[in-house]
């Protein structure tokens, strides 16, 4: 069986992040296994985002709302796990969770009902208008996390000990880096299953053409709102795994500087590409770690590579690495 | 019985009125030719049949049930399948891709659309904008017979194309027509249409002036109604 050149790429990839871990521990140097899982959960984000923006040509610029709603599930699940205190929703009360499995089932639930709602007025209107939209619900459930006191507010809220996971020791960083890994293949295996089905192919004719799409029996309506859901939900999920990385939840997870971070990820890494996020979160972190140490400005030379990739590069790292995009 | 039956159809462009009463029908399992100069509301009323231009008056019946309140998918749903004019694939989706987008469970499938048009098989991993004009209509055509329709509409199917590939199209039509598989059709060829088709249909000015048989549209009424 001969492989295609961006699988090769895609492989080499994601090796290379799961190398990084145990290359760090033998040099010594823990801090980087914590730069790796910060790779793999933006880069988990950036796939959810990259369902709705490079699958379906929808540009949102409000993934940031299910970004922090995945990580206040977290964070608000594991706080009243280590209060004692039931979640009281006035008719009925349900405890708290320190169990990763159950953390990360509520975030995607709460993700894929927040994607419903934003998503089935957003998906209303299209080009700048959609971008707007979704920055505006967005920017309310930011506010929203600001101005509520019982969950920290502008403070955030921090998550004493990181959840855990049956039968495995999350506190120790190469196992927590694992868990993300192993979500963030999962999220490529979705995607690429996603791509290449038919809902994939209606979701990509419909980002061309929707009259047409119609005139073959598709609501080019439900099946964006499909996406978006799906979207928001591994988008939610990363931030769950965001929360227990740091460990803290704050309204920045909301905020709008988060949204274009992920945007910006995957123009890096390459719109639609399977391992277009991956890579672009990678490029990402090592771009703010390494210049980061040498310059308060980072963002500067960070916008200069931008200008670059969308100047001259269009596919991002992947295309560059791997060729012209197959869908155009 | 009637599969399309439409009825006193009027559309408006904005203001401006392009339909003033079309009346149309198609039988199972006959290939009706809709015919009219240009600018006599063929391609309106396709659109109005899949309420793309939604009418504003009249009735639009398939299989009896009244589809012109419904939106465009809906109708595509319940049985009609068209080939729009210009050829309209997705030009960044592959050809199996734009055929799989389509599909719909019944007689079409990926291999029986292969076997009417080998071509498809031979490019299935190309874009559709990297094939030749021919090539992307047999693929207009597949696509629309994925969504296994009752009522296939062909706008202006062999427009455009070299001879070769229109005769190749033709003949196509011909094995659809011996299958059973209704059609409505607008085609400028009559030499090539009147022989397939079962019953003539002709506008102008936005509305039904004539229905028949081919063999009664005679020299002089083509003069009068298609004559340039």
């Amino acid at each position: 069986m001969s492989i295609s050149r961006e699988t090769a790429i895609n492989l080499v990839l994601a090796l290379l992040l799961l190398a990084v871990p145990f290359i760090a521990m033998q040099l010594g140097k823990p801090f980087y296994v914590t730069l790796a899982t910060r790779m793999a959960i933006l880069g988990l984000a950036a796939i959810g985002l990259n369902i709705a923006l490079g699958l379906g040509g929808l540009v949102s610029f409000g993934h940031a709302a299910f970004f922090g709603i995945g990580g206040y599930a977290a964070g608000i699940l594991a706080s009243h796990a280590f209060s004692g205190q039931p979640l009281d929703f006035g008719l009925f009360a349900v405890p708290g969770s320190k169990l990763m499995p159950v953390i990360w089932a509520v975030a995607i639930l709460a993700g894929g009902l927040l994607a419903a709602a934003i998503g089935s007025i957003s998906l209303r209107t299209s080009g700048v208008y959609f971008i707007m939209i979704t920055l505006a619900f967005a920017q309310m459930t930011y506010y929203f996390a600001i101005s509520w006191p019982a969950y920290g507010g502008e403070d955030g809220l921090s998550i004493t000990i990181r959840n855990t996971f049956p039968g495995v020791n999350t506190l120790v960083p190469q196992n927590y880096f694992l868990i993300c890994y192993a979500l963030l293949v999962v999220g490529l295996v979705l995607f690429a299953v996603l791509r290449d089905s038919r809902f994939g192919a209606a979701l990509q004719a419909s980002r061309q053409n929707e009259v047409r799409v119609a005139s073959v029996g598709i609501a080019p309506f439900r099946i964006k709102l499909a996406a978006f859901v799906i979207s928001g939900m591994i988008t939610a999920l990363a931030g769950a795994l965001y929360a227990d990385l740091n460990r803290f939840v704050s309204p920045s997870m909301l905020s709008w500087h988060m949204s274009g971070e992920f945007i910006v990820l995957i123009i890096l890494g390459g719109v639609g590409r399977l391992c277009g996020p991956l890579a672009g979160a990678m490029l990402f972190v090592m771009f703010e770690y390494i210049l980061g140490g040498l310059t308060e400005r980072w963002q500067f030379f960070l916008g200069l590579l931008l200008l670059g990739v969308v100047l001259f590069a269009r596919g991002g790292l992947i295309g560059l690495l791997a060729g012209r995009a197959r869908h155009g | 019985m009637k599969l399309l039956e439409i009825a006193g159809l009027e559309t408006f462009y904005g203001a401006s009125q392009a339909l003033f009463g079309v009346d149309l029908d198609v039988a199972e399992g006959e290939v009706v030719a809709l015919m009219g100069r240009n600018g006599m509301g063929k391609t309106t009323t396709i659109r109005s049949i899949l309420a793309m231009t939604p009418a504003r008056a009249g009735k639009v019946r398939l299989g009896g049930r009244e589809i012109q309140a419904m939106r465009p998918h809906r109708i595509a749903r319940l049985g009609i399948g068209l080939v729009p004019e210009g050829r309209r694939c997705f030009p960044n989706l592959t050809v199996a891709e734009n055929l799989l987008a389509a599909a719909r469970s019944g007689r079409w499938n990926l291999g029986e659309i292969n076997r009417l048009f080998p071509r498809l098989e031979e490019r299935r991993d190309q874009m559709a904008r990297t094939l030749s004009g021919g090539e992307q209509q047999m693929l207009a055509i597949g696509r629309a017979l994925m969504t296994n329709p009752r009522l296939l509409i062909l706008d202006e199917a062999t427009e455009g194309l070299a001879p070769v590939i229109r005769n190749d199209i033709w003949a196509v039509i011909r094995v659809l027509k011996a299958e059973g598989q209704s059609i409505l059709i607008v085609d400028k060829t009559l030499s090539e249409l009147l022989p397939s088709a079962d019953r003539c249909v002709v506008l102008e000015k936005g509305a039904t002036v004539w229905s028949g048989r081919p063999d009664e549209l005679t020299p002089s009424l083509q003069d009068r109604y298609l004559g340039v």
